[in-house]
């Protein structure tokens, strides 16, 4: 049915139209200035807390507003300790300079190097006012500074040395557990090498600068970095971070069996730990070095040259004679546990299932590792004993693995034999079907 | 003789002549397009296979989360010949579901749907829907770690659906996450309920279809209006063509699971992080990799809720199709639902392809 529409009616339409047009675009510009009004409406900012950071950013001066825009990362800032807090002077001193600067404030300035500490210390030192922030940080770590190479010069007046800004930045200040943090272990090596790994930096004071290189090609540093293993060492591991210091010879050991528990308690009973102690040679870094420390190789036990046994033992000495006996028996596991892995990695490869020879290779690499740990002992029997436990295990794995590999052939030579039958059923049926068809058409 | 005895014997006690006259009567028609009458067939060979199979694993599977991966590991190593029987009810499992995609297509695309077939298309899609239960649940059984996550994210997925999905989840699951419990569920579901459902519906599938006989494509019925169709006999012509393509067939899946066995993986952990890349079956890849697509939110809607909803109304309409297509009842061409059912069958290849190449993180 046609709709007709008299024109009174298409007026009032008009009007109904109109007035729903006005109403959405009153609507439309009622949302539109909420939303600018949500624009303007800011969270407060830093800038506009911190008569300081709002001044300084609007310097010119690089060295003068560069610390307003480092500050917003610092982890002080955001508990509500602004520059004021080491600076001193009035941070709600908007636009005033000479309020803000007063020395009625407590407007210190830049703060001499050699007050860093104290000046770190003054709320760092003080367990009351810690504990408000956390309840079990510590706080000695300004007398421990005291107490490392740094603090001892630094009190000397050299000028130089690592103060607390030196490793945790300065104004962009980070919690040890972020991972930007100068001091969050996988950064520590480039934090210490800044200045240990440079040769000009570090001329006065007469050491080597290649602990950072060395460190790089460690074992340690390629857990830490490349496996991500936070365990790992880094410098303050073995040398202390506020109060770093070299290890003396006496330590090494110490420090190195903070994670070598079991190797440091056979080397104990080694013959070498009072050799060692009588000749005054470093425990593990004797053999090991220390920034560079490679992951140990089975070589190691040899008279080679590059072997550390012979840097001591003469050529065809009884010692190294028992060194080359103990790689043997090491070196033979090893052998072993490679040729099983190997052929259980093929029978894997063809589709075998190895789950369970590859668990129990699992108890051999065991035993090679109980083995290359004793060696630190010399002690044949406890090497011999493991490995011989191992060799029967890998035996076995082995076995498993080139059963496995005869099953693979079993396997194909059956797949030929019913393929034989196959295709001879589909040449019959083929040959059926055309005598049915011909059948069919005659 | 021995054969023609029996049948006498038979023939004595139970009058079987309603029965032979029956196969000696049925026909095949014989067109271009008489090809894809053997996919039917291939896929019930496929599915003879995994009821064999099946009850053989039966015997030495264990389902529960602690002896489930162990016991498929014995049936692997130990049992003889039972990496093979594992590794032909694996890879028959995954080729019967392509054998069924390829045959649902063939039946869509050649309009086999339409009147008086609707109940054998309705009761094919069923049919469909509960050998991809079958792919799902069985995935889990091995206990691996692959398995593990693959149910984990289908679960979730069944669980976004509106209202019913969290009570949905938890029924698959047999709690709040997937255990020991869930693999007890699952075997009971793959082993027990599917079957009598499958063996009910293919009866009835089977029964309409030789009640019914072949479908022609309308385009054919036309080109041959006025002229007999060629046809040919049921038993032997087709019967032999059928077990030709079977034993291909079978001699596929010997090689495949003789050079390529069906791998077992790691036992699952369920407090271990998920591997990198964790996909489901292939047959579930399209959807799965069209889920990551989806934005998180579209308008006021969960990007996820819309797309189970989606592919809820597309299993819907696939169902109804027979009812829906109505110039395909005329005998008409309906460009439409082809056009339609290509771009669905591109869209299934191409975002199952996208979830094997596309980056991982996408």
């Amino acid at each position: 049915m046609p709709i007709s529409l008299s024109l009174p009616r298409l007026d009032m339409l008009r009007l109904s139209v109109s007035k729903f047009a006005v109403r959405m675009m009153l609507r439309i510009a009622c949302l539109g200035f909420l939303l600018i009004t949500v624009g303007l409406i800011r969270t407060p900012t830093v800038s506009a807390q911190d008569a300081c950071i709002d001044c300084h950013r609007a310097l010119r001066e690089e060295r003068l507003n560069r610390p307003a825009f480092k500050i917003k990362n610092d982890y002080h800032l955001a508990r509500g300790l602004g520059c004021h807090s080491c600076h001193g002077g009035d941070q709600t001193a908007f636009d005033n300079q000479v309020r803000a600067h007063s020395a009625a404030k407590g407007f210190l300035g830049k703060p001499k190097r050699h007050a860093i500490p104290e000046s770190c210390g003054k709320c760092h030192s003080d367990p009351s006012y810690m504990r408000t922030f956390n309840p079990s940080i510590r706080t000695d770590q300004v007398k421990e500074y005291y107490t490392s190479v740094h603090g001892k010069r630094l009190r000397e007046g050299d000028q130089k040395v690592a103060v607390c800004t030196s490793c945790h930045d300065v104004h962009a200040i980070r919690a040890v557990k972020d991972q930007m943090a100068w001091t969050y272990p996988t950064n520590v090596a480039e934090t210490c090498g800044g200045c240990h790994g440079s040769a000009e930096y570090m001329k006065p004071y007469k050491i080597p600068t290649n602990q950072l290189d060395k460190y790089r090609q460690s074992v340690h540093y390629e857990m830490l970095t490349r496996r991500a293993d936070l365990a790992s060492p880094t410098c303050s591991s073995c040398h202390g971070n506020h109060g770093a210091t070299p290890p003396g010879v006496d330590a090494v050991a110490n420090v190195c069996s903070h994670c070598h528990v079991a190797t440091a308690e056979l080397f104990a009973k080694s013959p070498h730990k009072s050799a060692f102690e009588d000749l005054g040679m470093p425990g593990c870094v004797t053999c090991h070095s220390n920034h560079d420390i490679t992951q140990p190789s089975d070589a190691m036990l040899s008279g080679g040259e590059d072997a550390p046994c012979a840097t001591c033992h003469e050529p065809d000495s009884p010692p190294l004679k028992k060194a080359g006996e103990l790689r043997s028996m090491i070196e033979g596991l090893a052998g072993r546990i490679d040729q099983a892995t190997a052929v259980l990695t093929r029978a894997e490869h063809a589709g075998m299932e190895i789950g369970i020879p590859k668990f129990e290779l699992l108890a051999a690499k065991e035993s090679l590792i109980k083995a290359r740990a004793a060696a630190h002992a010399l002690d044949i029997e406890q090497i011999k004993t493991a490995t011989d436990s191992g060799l029967g295990v890998a035996q076995k794995s082995l076995e498993s693995g080139q059963g496995l590999l005869a099953e693979v052939q079993f396997r194909r030579k059956g797949l030929a034999a019913s393929m034989l039958i196959i295709i001879a059923v589909l040449v019959g049926l083929f040959l059926k079907i055309r005598e049915v068809d011909r059948r069919g058409r005659a | 003789m021995a054969v023609v005895r029996i049948a006498a014997w038979l023939e004595e006690r139970i009058d079987l002549w309603p029965l032979r006259h029956f196969i000696g009567k049925k026909v095949i028609p014989v067109h271009r397009h008489t090809i894809w009458y053997y996919f039917g067939g291939m896929t019930l060979f496929l599915f003879g296979i995994q009821v064999a199979t099946g009850i053989l694993l039966t015997l030495y599977y264990r389902p529960s989360g602690e002896e489930a991966y162990e016991s498929v590991q014995f049936i692997m190593t130990d049992v003889q010949f039972g990496w093979l029987v594992r590794s032909i009810h694996s890879w028959s499992a995954n080729l019967m579901v392509l054998m069924m995609m390829i045959h649902m297509f063939s039946v869509y695309l050649t309009q086999a749907y339409r009147k008086p077939r609707e109940l054998t298309w309705v009761t094919g899609m069923l049919l469909f829907g509960i050998v991809l239960f079958f792919g799902f649940s069985g995935y889990l059984l091995p206990w691996n770690v692959l398995s593990y996550f693959a149910t984990k994210v289908g679960t979730e997925i069944a669980g976004q659906f509106p209202l019913v999905g969290h009570m949905l989840m938890r029924l698959l699951r047999g709690g709040d996450e997937v255990t020991g419990a869930t693999v007890s569920r699952f075997y009971g579901i793959h082993i027990a309920i599917l079957p009598a459902l499958m063996t009910a519906i293919l009866s009835l599938h089977l029964f309409l279809v030789q009640k019914q006989g072949m479908s022609v494509p309308p385009a054919i019925e036309r080109a041959q209006r006025g002229q007999s169709m060629k046809t040919m006999p049921f038993v032997p012509n087709f019967l032999l063509r059928d077990l030709f393509g079977w034993f291909v067939t079978l001699g596929i899946l010997a090689a495949l699971a003789a050079l390529l066995p069906w791998e077992l993986g790691q036992k699952a952990d369920p407090f271990a992080p998920a591997p990198a890349g964790i996909r489901p079956e292939w047959y579930f890849v399209f959807m799965f990799q069209s889920l990551k697509y989806i934005p998180a939110k579209i308008g006021p809607f969960d990007g996820e809720v819309l797309g189970i909803l989606g592919y809820s109304l597309g299993g819907l309409f696939l169902l109804l199709v027979p009812f829906l297509d109505k110039k395909s009842t005329m005998g008409e061409p309906n460009p439409v639902f082809r056009w339609i059912g290509i771009a669905l069958i591109a869209y299934i290849v191409i975002f199952t392809a996208l979830g094997y190449v596309a980056p991982v993180g996408k």
